[in-house]
């Protein structure tokens, strides 16, 4: 069962309903008794930082996700949700996020259409979230804020250009985010969120 | 590089598609949900569906649209057209949608682009703008209530404004091309394109596949929307497409 943190931050419909149609089950909580029943989490999310962090906090889940990391399980951040796993946003400059990376988000540059919404080219490195899918494919992105590439090096996963190099995925240890929206991003997407749930399901069946 | 998206428009009235759709390869061609599927695999880059239903009682049809769509078809989609109040943004978006469109709505009050923008994000709220040439203005002129009411408001002021209170996306359609098949209206939407610095969608005109890669570069539109050519089939998705790659534009395929 995969985990979708429920905290009032924006759609979590298309992450649940891309996940059924692959044939995952997935259920929509914050309830720290539930979460805990699952191997793996998503954090989805759209809108901003700072909320982001208060509604977090609000629901408890602040604290949760910090004691979860402990046990190193699968998490898969996506959009807002890879942005919070930073340490700071210029978005909202006194909030602080989950700290996995300590780098801050910045804001696209001024001359450049922002958000940066549509779909951009991909360039993965070797990992099984990106197994199958060819390096370059497009996938969607919809953000105005973005990870600097300067990501630890072993923890940038995949890295997308929009005036400036930026990190469209990170990984450390089996917490990943990703910028874009792989429950739009039509089949290469579906085929990165099968991925990511193979790979939970892999783990539960090895008792990892 | 950021592709340049081709965005097919379903018009969807009490639930059904309409506008004689020509489609011999679908089970139902009045299903929005099976034509969108359709879309997505021929390679649209993003949907949108337009309520052109009369009646308050039969929009909730949308909603359920929005829901079914969002279980089978995993691109990008906006639904617009009669929304107006923060209720029916968060039930459109809840059932799945990506972006709602305002139109006459945001333009007799802004609050609700600003309030939209706050609650969901910038990103979910596309202000449509239906622009006219008047000559005594000597500019394009906002008009509401689906093209039958000139407000006298300038279409470029109009744009830097919803941009200022937060919207994420402008749909741009022009009443001088609309309908007319003689290619997009390329002063206009490069107008508004350079004013604004939100992605600009531009609809109203395409005829020929020459018209998208002008519309796209000319134009500077992020976007282009159509609706008859693809229903119609006078060209595939994909056609244009692979066209827009052969001109060197950048699109996904």
């Amino acid at each position: 069962m995969i985990a979708i943190i429920d905290y009032g931050m924006g759609n979590v419909t298309s992450v649940s309903n891309a996940f059924a149609y692959l044939g995952f089950e997935t259920v929509l909580t914050h309830e720290p008794h539930v979460l805990d029943s699952c191997p793996a989490l998503v954090l989805p999310g759209v809108g901003a930082f700072g909320s982001a962090v208060e509604e977090l906090q609000h629901k408890g889940l602040f604290d949760y996700l910090n004691q979860r990391r402990k046990k190193d399980s699968f998490l898969l951040g996506i959009c807002l949700g890879l942005q919070l796993l930073f340490d700071r946003s210029e978005e909202d400059p006194h909030s602080r996020g989950l700290t996995y990376f300590s780098d801050t988000l910045k804001r696209f540059s001024p001359g450049l259409k922002v958000p940066h919404m549509g779909w951009n080219r991909v360039y993965a490195g070797n990992d099984p979230l990106f197994e199958g899918i060819p390096r370059g494919s497009h996938f969607y992105f919809a953000h105005s804020f973005y990870a600097p590439p300067a990501v630890r090096e072993e923890c940038l996963l995949a890295s997308c250009k929009y005036g400036v190099d930026f990190a469209a995925a990170v990984k450390l240890g089996n917490a990943y985010g990703v910028q874009f929206h792989p429950e739009k991003s039509g089949e290469i997407g579906l085929r990165m969120l099968l991925n990511f749930g193979r790979m939970v399901e892999n783990a539960a069946y090895t008792g990892h | 590089m950021l592709a340049r998206r081709i965005v097919p428009c379903l018009d969807v009235k009490e639930g059904r598609v309409v506008k004689g759709v020509k489609f011999v390869d679908l089970k139902d061609a009045g299903d929005p949900v099976e034509l969108a599927d359709f879309y997505n695999k021929e390679g649209a880059d993003e949907l949108v569906f337009l309520d052109i239903t009369a009646s308050h009682e039969q929009r909730e049809t949308m909603v359920e649209v929005a829901r079914r769509t969002a279980r089978e078809v995993f691109i990008p989609f906006t639904v617009g057209g009669g929304i107006g109040t923060i209720d029916q943004i968060r039930n459109i978006l809840k059932a799945g949608a990506d972006k709602i469109s305002l139109n006459t709505a945001a333009v007799e009050n802004t609050d609700l682009i600003r309030e939209g923008a706050r609650i969901f994000g910038s990103q979910c709220i596309v202000i449509a703008i239906d622009a006219r040439w008047n000559e005594q203005m000597e500019d394009w002129e906002v008009y509401t209530h689906g093209g039958r009411k000139g407000t006298g408001i300038s279409a470029l002021t109009w744009a830097a404004r919803v941009e200022s209170f937060g919207a994420g996306e402008i749909l741009l359609t022009s009443m001088d091309a609309d309908g007319g098949r003689d290619g997009y209206d390329i002063p206009l939407t490069r107008a508004i394109s350079e004013k604004v610095s939100i992605p600009v969608i531009a609809s109203g005109g395409a005829g020929k596949m020459e018209d998208f890669s002008r519309v796209l570069t000319e134009g500077k539109a992020d976007a282009a929307l159509a609706a008859s050519v693809f229903h119609y089939r006078h060209f595939s998705i994909r056609e244009v497409k692979e066209y827009l790659q052969q001109q060197g534009v950048e699109v996904r395929l």
